[in-house]
């Protein structure tokens, strides 16, 4: 085989192997791609249906309520609430009155099953989402 | 007084950097000899202003330092000496500090250890990494100065982050940037090849050992981070493709495939401008994941600094390293790519078609760690990628590399005839198949994935095995070859505890009070009670566990909850029973009213195996560079 063929051989393969990985990829993203949504958001509807998806927020004062292993609390951006039941053991920073993200899906009685509650970094960090939820609801208010 | 000494240090390292990297390359380039010689000198010094600078910080956090922003930021008088110390490279000014310092240790040791390579490719060699020193001194100097005062000064500091106040961070982040830096000197190795457009076996030759020793340190500095996070963290998980980890991970990855083209380059001068990319493409990627990290663009554990300001600058000496280095790449590459004479079946190709895998690895890890990022600019929404996305990516393309890795060292140079090297491996494809089909029969659940993982495993161990025999009728073995060796038992042992820990781990959270008993993966743990406990700068809750197995007792489990004085956030300190086989893990949770506990535990089959195969590859990468043909080298070197 002469070194041009040799080396559009190898290109070749090497084209397969990317494609199959790009099918891979764009397979692997259109199924576990997590949206971020406000509770604004959800509260009008706009939450993706039947997927799994994240909200960013504070836990509001006052609003969590335990039940042996299972939690209940609100999660909200000042102006709407929606409420969230998870089971499972919290983790060290989840704290009312401080942000958090979790992620889940909507029950029919409007609802969200957490199946994931994050709420890392230092006691002083905001995550951006719920930062972003809070500030979106701020300006939506101002505008009414 | 003392602070300003380091801050003095580092602005005169600075400078003496700048000329590190400038006349050692103008003078590589005018045949000036006189501006060469200066490139050692110039290394030595800019080591020894960045030790003091590093010293200084040190002794800053030593005495309790509270005029010193950084110190008070991140150390108070109550913290225990070890965590004083492993402030320094804490938080983000710190940390960057010791980058540059690494940078500097890695300029000298070249320095001192390349004394029979011809003068100007060590002068280029130097200048590079001088380049690249100044780079970063500036940006620590301009936007990260960790001697600024605080006055007047703070009365105590505040806490280090409780997290953080771990054995791990003494020792995590020096290796991990060991290894990131290292990449340096091959990336400087390069790029004076480039320039002196002699791109050949020798450099190769070179560059091998530096790059193996860099990716040791990253193999390490990535295992500490895994299983600190494993046993820190709280809740059990080895890798939780955060998008930090990825920066190492993805440098790894790329780094792997260095290694191995590498070989083909020096043993039959092929694959050379491919070599130089991934050596390019190894050390640029380094400076994305500081970017990444430091720019505080990414939401992780790991991000401390949200000053918009630093992350522009590493973003800006970014494109200049990548950009320039890939402008000389596209001019001065060498135009024959294939070397010597191969035929489709070879080592070669096989290497080639490993390093393609590698690589395409690398990228779709890229790709989700960079995909919120772009959507995130692209005002089209904010969106995470989390784990399954890794998973059924990268899982399904290590399926055909650790095929080949069974296949590759089997092959020989230049030609062979790949259905004898087929025939002769019946046997290992034998041992795997057994393996795949037993292992989950005997662990009680048959699964696919699982079998796959033992069969590529065992596959693997068997094809290593009779490579060894072979060897040993054909004479002694060379060190590489046994390193080799080590590092691919290494990969098959990792595979072993992902695949057990993926495919059979239980995990039970719980209620428990005093008394009760929870089984789990046939080990029954029984809560005794929780006591205050006080410890030098917290107060800790801790459950006492008494673990036991077919009612014979085994062992007690003290997991904590603390409460650190200078800060309102607990810390859940789990509690491990290391064993061989499994580990039982188990963590508090918080207290749900009348005396009744959260308790989370884990029963996790091989779980250690995953950084017991890292320390094998690691010992595989020691071995490979104590080979003898570079050993003749240092013996040249001293003479």
């Amino acid at each position: 085989m002469k070194p041009r063929h040799k080396r559009a051989l190898f290109i070749v393969a090497a084209l397969v192997v990317i494609g199959v990985a790009a099918l891979l990829i764009l397979n692997a993203l259109n199924s576990n791609i997590a949206l971020y949504v406000t509770p604004s958001d959800v509260a009008a509807g706009k939450s993706p249906q039947g997927q799994a998806f994240r909200i960013g927020g504070m836990v509001k004062e006052g609003s969590v309520k335990r039940d042996g292993l299972t939690v209940n609390f609100v999660i909200t951006d000042l102006a709407k609430d929606i409420p969230v039941a998870y089971t499972g053991i919290l983790p060290d920073l989840f704290k009312e009155g401080k942000g958090a993200v979790i992620q889940g899906r909507l029950n029919p009685s409007g609802q969200f099953i957490a199946s994931e509650v994050l709420a890392k970094h230092d006691e002083n960090y905001m995550p951006p989402e719920a930062k972003h939820a809070l500030e979106q609801a701020q300006k939506n208010g101002s505008a009414k | 007084m003392i602070p300003e000494f380091g801050h003095y240090a580092l602005i005169l390292a600075l400078c003496i950097a700048v000329i590190q990297g400038v006349l050692p390359l103008v003078g590589a380039h005018q045949g000036r000899r006189e501006w060469l010689m200066l490139a050692r000198p110039a290394a030595q010094t800019v080591f020894l202003l960045l030790a003091i600078a590093f010293v200084t910080l040190a002794w800053s956090f030593y005495v309790n330092d509270f005029s010193v922003l950084y110190v008070a930021e991140h150390s108070n008088s109550q913290q225990p000496v070890m965590y004083r110390l492993g402030a320094v490279w804490g938080g983000h000014e710190g940390s960057l500090l010791l980058w540059v310092f690494l940078l500097s240790t890695w300029t000298i040791l070249v320095a001192q250890l390349s004394k029979a390579l011809d003068e100007f490719m060590v002068a280029r060699v130097i200048g590079v990494l001088g380049l690249v020193t100044s780079g970063l001194l500036l940006f620590v100097i301009a936007t990260s100065n960790p001697f600024t005062r605080l006055l007047p000064a703070a009365q105590d500091g505040r806490s280090l982050n409780p997290l953080l106040q771990d054995p791990g961070l003494v020792f995590h982040p020096p290796m991990l940037y060991m290894g990131y830096v290292g990449f340096s000197v091959a990336f400087a190795f390069a790029i004076a090849s480039l320039l002196s457009g002699r791109l050949d076996a020798a450099w190769a030759r070179w560059s091998r050992p530096w790059t193996t020793a860099a990716w040791i340190f990253l193999t390490l500095g990535i295992a500490l981070g895994s299983w600190w996070a494993y046993y820190e963290l709280g809740w059990g998980g080895w890798w939780f493709w955060d998008p930090v980890e990825n920066a190492s991970f993805i440098p790894w990855l790329v780094g792997t495939a260095l290694l191995h083209s590498l070989a083909v380059t020096e043993k039959r001068g092929g694959f050379k401008s491919w070599t130089v990319l991934l050596a390019i493409t190894a050390f640029s990627l380094s400076l994305l994941g500081t970017f990444l990290v430091r720019s505080g663009v990414l939401t992780s554990v790991h991000a401390f600094a949200t000053d918009p300001k630093r992350g522009v600058f590493i973003l800006i000496f970014l494109c200049l390293v990548v950009g320039s280095s890939l402008a000389l790449y596209a001019w001065r590459a060498p135009k024959s790519t294939m070397g010597g004479k191969f035929s489709l079946s070879s080592r070669e190709t096989l290497i080639l078609l490993g390093n393609v895998f590698l690589v395409v690895s690398a990228g779709s890890v890229l790709l989700g760690t960079l995909y919120p990022l772009l959507i995130d600019a692209l005002h089209l929404g904010k969106i995470s990628v989390g784990p399954p996305y890794f998973n059924s990516v990268f899982v399904p393309i290590m399926v055909p590399l650790l095929v080949l890795m069974g296949i590759g060292p089997w092959a020989s140079w230049k030609n062979t005839d790949l259905l004898t090297v087929l025939k002769r491996l019946w046997l290992a494809g034998l041992v795997a198949i057994i393996a795949g089909i037993s292992i989950p029969l005997i662990m009680g659940e048959f699964t696919w994935l699982a079998s796959i993982g033992f069969v590529l495993a065992f596959w693997v161990i068997a094809s290593g095995c009779l490579q060894i025999v072979r060897q040993a009728k054909a004479g002694k073995p060379t060190r590489s070859f046994i390193g080799m060796q080590f590092a691919h038992l290494g990969i098959a042992v990792f595979v072993i505890g992902v695949t057990m820990v993926g495919a059979y781990q239980e995990e039970k959270d719980v209620r428990m009070l005093p008394g009760e008993t929870v089984t789990v993966g046939g080990y029954q743990i029984q809560l005794q009670g929780v006591n205050a406990v006080p410890g030098p700068n917290y107060n800790a809750m801790r459950g006492t566990f008494l673990l036991s197995k077919d009612g014979s007792s085994q062992t007690t489990l003290y997991p904590e909850k603390r409460s650190y004085f200078t800060s309102t956030m607990p810390m859940t300190e789990a509690a491990i029973d290391v064993g061989l086989t499994r580990d039982i893990y188990v963590s508090l949770g918080e207290e749900l009213g009348d005396q009744s506990w959260a308790v989370r535990v884990y029963y996790k089959p091989f779980v250690d195996w995953i950084w017991g195969g890292c320390l094998l590859m690691a010992l595989g990468g020691a071995l490979a560079i104590s080979d003898k043909r570079y050993r003749m080298k240092l013996k040249g070197k001293t003479a």
